[in-house]
């Protein structure tokens, strides 16, 4: 019998290991899975490479991994958003480094690891300073670049709803990232708002399939960072 | 330059509502942060428009009642924003998808700077001690069919922003169609800036002064007034 359920967001994080390449869902705090990413600060694992849209905001989520010095490199699109002090300071003190990906090719970075497609090309990033550094190739007149595919040992996402096989369904805009994560992570670890039995999510309306999930652990009412953020929370 | 001899031209909003009043009926369009926002609140009647945010949504809204909305219905500023009926979700590859595969019709976008070619910075001022940010900035210019730039003409201090060269980290090479100012609306032409329109009270002196590359007058236009 598949029962992908585990009893906490610490049990689901054990064998995270120091020098891990770990994605993590959201875009801002819409989808990002907070308890997951507090109870990676609990387990304490270092040198990490993280993926994700931002670098958060306040001292709560990313941003309290970021600080406390679990994140030896950021793979992102936009590392600067309003409240995010933590990243900008060990960004310029040299003690975080930063992989800076166009939003479209981090996704489809993304998207393509998870898919076993090792490389593609992009008209994205041509003629600027992002290009730097990689393959290009002409296709029918067009100049292309070279990226590629981002894969990851752990990916941690957010969903509304989850059955034990793993089955998900987000909510609205915080879906961004975390249905390609979940294709790109050796193990993809789900925080759920809701557990539901099998058979009660439709088929048809299953965005996320089992295949792709290892663990879930459900956190009902999760907290909400900028709710955090306003009331001046750090973690832990 | 100064700011006394600057003249007025049209306000944030009157610019938003005069980009608006281009983008033809039915077209898919992406708006960028700031000015670009406003243009949301202009739609021409009778036209329908349908607005993507690049985080997950067609069919957006307009913003909530303040301390109302949702912390997981945001728009690409990561504000809040409502999702109109016929609306849909989508993940990021999908969203990207529709961007990057040429599916939507137009983009409003602010700038830094635009040169005479159409290059477009809009990301970073390349100064030594920024955090660099690029979000989809050079995926929307790159896979977008039409892109339209808001911004004022000059900057805070005075400088031309619409210049013969680009000082600033690109965003992508040839990809501005029309740029709407406080002063003029300006086409990207093959020849350089093209003057399609002056807003009121300002004279084609008045914004070639404020250009750094020249302006081609609306009566030189080889396309006939447009």
């Amino acid at each position: 019998m598949i029962d992908k359920t585990v009893d906490s967001p610490a049990a689901a994080l054990v064998d995270i290991q120091d020098g891990a390449t770990v994605m993590i869902g959201g875009f801002g705090e819409a989808g990002s899975p907070i308890e997951l990413i507090h109870a990676l600060i609990d387990q304490g694992a270092r040198n990490l490479t993280v993926v994700n849209n931002n670098t958060g905001s306040g001292e709560v989520g990313l941003a309290a991994l970021i600080k406390n010095g679990q994140v030896a490199k950021m793979i992102c699109s936009y590392p600067r958003t309003t409240n995010s002090r933590v990243f900008p300071e060990l960004y310029r003190s040299g003690r975080v480094k930063l992989e800076l990906v166009p939003q479209g090719t981090l996704a489809e970075r993304i998207r393509a690891g998870g898919a076993g497609i090792p490389a593609f090309y992009t008209a994205t990033s041509v003629g600027t300073p992002l290009e730097e550094g990689k393959e290009k190739r002409n296709f029918d007149g067009t100049d292309y670049v070279m990226e590629r595919g981002l894969v990851a040992d752990f990916s941690l996402i957010k969903c509304r709803t989850a059955d034990i096989h793993g089955n998900l369904v987000y909510n609205k805009t915080a879906r961004n990232f975390a249905p390609l994560m979940a294709t790109a992570g050796k193990v993809t670890i789900v925080q759920a708002d809701k557990l539901v039995p099998l058979g009660e999510i439709d088929p048809e309306c299953v965005v996320t399939a089992g295949i792709f999930v290892n663990r879930i652990v459900e956190v009902r009412e999760p907290l909400q960072e900028s709710e955090l953020v306003a009331q001046g929370v750090s973690y832990p | 330059m100064s700011d006394i001899t600057r003249p007025s031209g049209l306000t944030r909003d009157q610019m938003a509502e005069r980009a608006a009043r281009d983008i033809p009926d039915g077209s898919y369009v992406n708006l960028g942060i700031g000015i670009p926002e406003l243009v949301a609140s202009h739609v021409p009647k009778g036209r329908e428009f349908i607005y993507h945010t690049e985080n997950g949504l067609l069919g957006m809204g307009p913003s909530p009642a303040p301390g109302e909305g949702e912390p997981e219905l945001i728009n690409a500023g990561k504000k809040r924003v409502t999702a109109l009926p016929g609306a849909a979700y989508f993940h990021h590859a999908d969203s990207f998808t529709m961007i990057r595969g040429g599916h939507l019709d137009l983009c409003v976008l602010g700038a830094l700077q635009v040169s005479e070619r159409g290059d477009l910075a809009n990301w970073s001022t390349g100064a030594k001690d920024a955090i660099p940010a690029v979000g989809g900035a050079m995926d929307l210019v790159a896979g977008v069919k039409t892109i339209f730039v808001i911004t004022q003409h000059v900057t805070r201090d005075g400088k031309p922003k619409l210049v013969a060269e680009c000082t600033y980290p690109l965003t992508s090479r040839r990809v501005v169609d029309r740029i709407y100012t406080d002063l003029a609306v300006i086409d990207v032409t093959d020849d350089g800036f093209q003057l399609v329109e002056l807003s009121p009270g300002v004279s084609y002196e008045d914004v070639a002064e404020y250009t750094g590359a020249p302006l081609r007058r609306i009566e030189d236009d080889p396309r006939g007034r447009s």
